[in-house]
């Protein structure tokens, strides 16, 4: 127990507000430099320092929504946004959240949601770091050679998919099912692990989607926006699991967080901030792994019934 | 606060000849105990007095709610809830505090029979077709567990007496109490034999902006969940503000 105290109303348990601050800020400071959401180290953080899990979901996919609204801006200003990509991926985001939070209902009523949210985070943050710490280190050791020329546009099955459209703003002509079925599966994610899915999303949009590097991280944050913000409302209609205490105290200390990250970013090097940030991710992984296997010290938990 | 006290004391010695039929007179400072944002526990005290020498055991009860208890097992390499049994009407708190061991005050038997202490609580499953092994073992698990959370507890030796007469006591309550009606007993006992009793309600209430929050989540889930997107999304707006020109 800490000097300072706060009691989140929802979480039914009281925390040192500075303790979330400087979470918030750190995981802040994460987004800013690595430019994604840091929601998938948030909310299994938040577990780790005792909030229950349904609750760390669905407070992070609150905070969220203040994140994604304060980084989607700086992108507006510079004219980083896809709307039209971006409103085509809500669409299918809307449905995926809805579909997530329907099952996370379940997941809670059959006793399973605690480990479900492990487990899934172990998995995703396993294969994140494994992909995210192979990419840096061949870039790392492939800096020094030219970089081979790769051609403008490659065509994949994927583009061959109907109900082509033309996005002006990403100077591409596609498929309108393309953004949907991404945003529907990002979706899911969102509502049941409380993420943004920008660290999905991004590469997706960069590598399937195939659209420019410069309105990807725009065209996420905003949609990222939306998805949170039907995540948070549905968490609080079907779970009753948004602490807003909680989840304002991380904004304050993720926005200053975010601030600083942003300059350290731009000062550090790419490669070896990827690479670091792997390792994070897999430590955060390496815990969650120990915590589900290792014998725990009481096999009993409780639960209560309304 | 200890001046208080002493005066309640004061009260309840001048009250004691006139209401010389009752053996037992008690109260708490406070009948309720808010929980604010900053909560972190707290303590109300009990006082009182008797006709004469005795013992006093007090025991304080939460309200009553149905709780499951989950068992994990060993499944692929991880440790997942499995079998499970929900007891009906369980106490959210029950903590006996006694001027010395219960065991000293009441024999064991006499406990059981009038339901004094921990071991003495009737927590029955709610399926009456649960097994009596699993009845068990699961019961010892909740009762385990609550004492971990120091929301099941005996505190002997907490009850101090002024005198064989007066008596006071100072209740503890965790950070994690829940909220409701509490029922404070109080019982005089005599060499083994429960002479006189008194219960006084305590309520214990989210008050202020905690309060509100848990209550317009409840009442009012999705206006609760707009204003919570409301509100992230203002701050982060008002953060990007300061960085305009960057």
């Amino acid at each position: 127990m800490g000097i300072l105290d706060i009691y989140l109303p929802i979480a039914g348990v009281s925390l040192d507000v500075m303790a979330l601050l400087v979470l918030g800020a750190a995981v802040g400071v994460l987004s800013g430099v690595f430019g994604v959401g840091g929601g998938f180290l948030l909310t299994p953080l938040l577990i780790f320092i005792g909030v229950p899990p349904a609750v760390a979901v669905a407070s992070s996919a609150n905070q969220l929504v203040g994140a994604s609204v304060s980084g989607a801006i700086a992108h507006w200003r510079r004219g980083n946004i896809d709307f039209l990509m971006g409103a085509l991926m809500l669409v299918g985001g809307f449905a995926g959240s809805a579909l997530g939070v329907w099952l996370f209902a379940i997941l809670r009523r059959i006793g399973q949601v605690e480990l479900f949210i492990s487990l899934a985070y172990a998995l995703l943050l396993t294969t994140l770091g494994a992909l995210m710490l192979v990419e840096s280190t061949r870039s790392l050791l492939r800096r020094r050679r030219a970089a081979a020329r790769r051609k403008l546009h490659q065509h994949t099955w994927l583009h061959g998919l109907p109900l082509k459209l033309r996005f002006r703003r990403s100077k591409l002509y596609t498929s309108a099912l393309l953004p949907v079925i991404l945003g529907f599966l990002v979706g899911i994610l969102s509502a049941v692990l409380g993420v943004g899915g920008g660290f999905v999303m991004v590469p997706a949009m960069i590598y399937l989607l195939r659209m420019p590097t410069v309105v990807v991280p725009g065209t996420s944050l905003f949609q990222i926006i939306f998805v949170t913000a039907s995540v948070t409302l549905l968490q609080a209609v079907e779970n009753n699991t948004v602490d807003v205490v909680l989840a304002m105290v991380l904004l304050i200390g993720g926005v200053l967080g975010a601030q600083i990250g942003t300059r350290w970013g731009a000062k550090l090097r790419g490669e070896e901030l990827r690479a670091l940030l792997a390792l994070i991710v897999l430590a955060v992984a390496a815990k969650l792994v120990f915590d589900l296997t290792a014998r725990p010290d009481n096999l009993f938990s409780l639960g209560a019934l309304e | 606060m200890m001046r208080r006290l002493l005066l309640a004391l004061a009260f309840v010695m001048a009250a004691l000849p006139v209401r010389a039929d009752q053996p037992l007179l008690a109260d708490l400072t406070g009948h309720l105990i808010a929980i604010t944002t900053g909560f972190t526990g707290t303590s109300v005290v009990l006082f009182g007095a008797t006709d004469g020498p005795g013992d006093i055991v007090a025991i304080v009860r939460g309200p009553e709610r149905d709780s499951v208890v989950w068992r994990k097992r060993h499944l692929a390499g991880m440790w997942i809830n499995g079998p499970n049994v929900t007891f009906a009407n369980v106490p959210s708190y029950y903590a006996v505090f006694s001027n010395r061991k219960l065991d000293d005050i009441v024999p064991p038997p006499a406990q059981a029979l009038s339901q004094i202490g921990i071991a003495n609580l009737r927590i029955d499953p709610r399926d009456p077709r649960t097994k009596q092994d699993d009845t068990t073992t699961f019961r010892a698990a909740l009762i385990a567990e609550q004492m971990r959370a120091h929301l099941f507890a005996e505190y002997p030796g907490s009850v101090a007496f002024l005198g064989d007469r007066l008596f006071r006591a100072t209740l503890n309550f965790p950070a994690n109490v829940p909220t409701g009606n509490y029922l404070v007993e109080v019982l005089l006992i005599r060499s083994g034999k429960v002479v006189s009793g008194q219960t006084t309600p305590l309520v214990i209430a989210e008050t202020g902006v905690g309060a509100d929050v848990s209550e317009f989540a409840s009442n009012n889930a999705a206006l609760y969940g707009f204003a919570a997107i409301l509100g992230a999304a203002l701050l982060g707006w008002l953060a990007s503000l300061p960085f305009r020109n960057v």
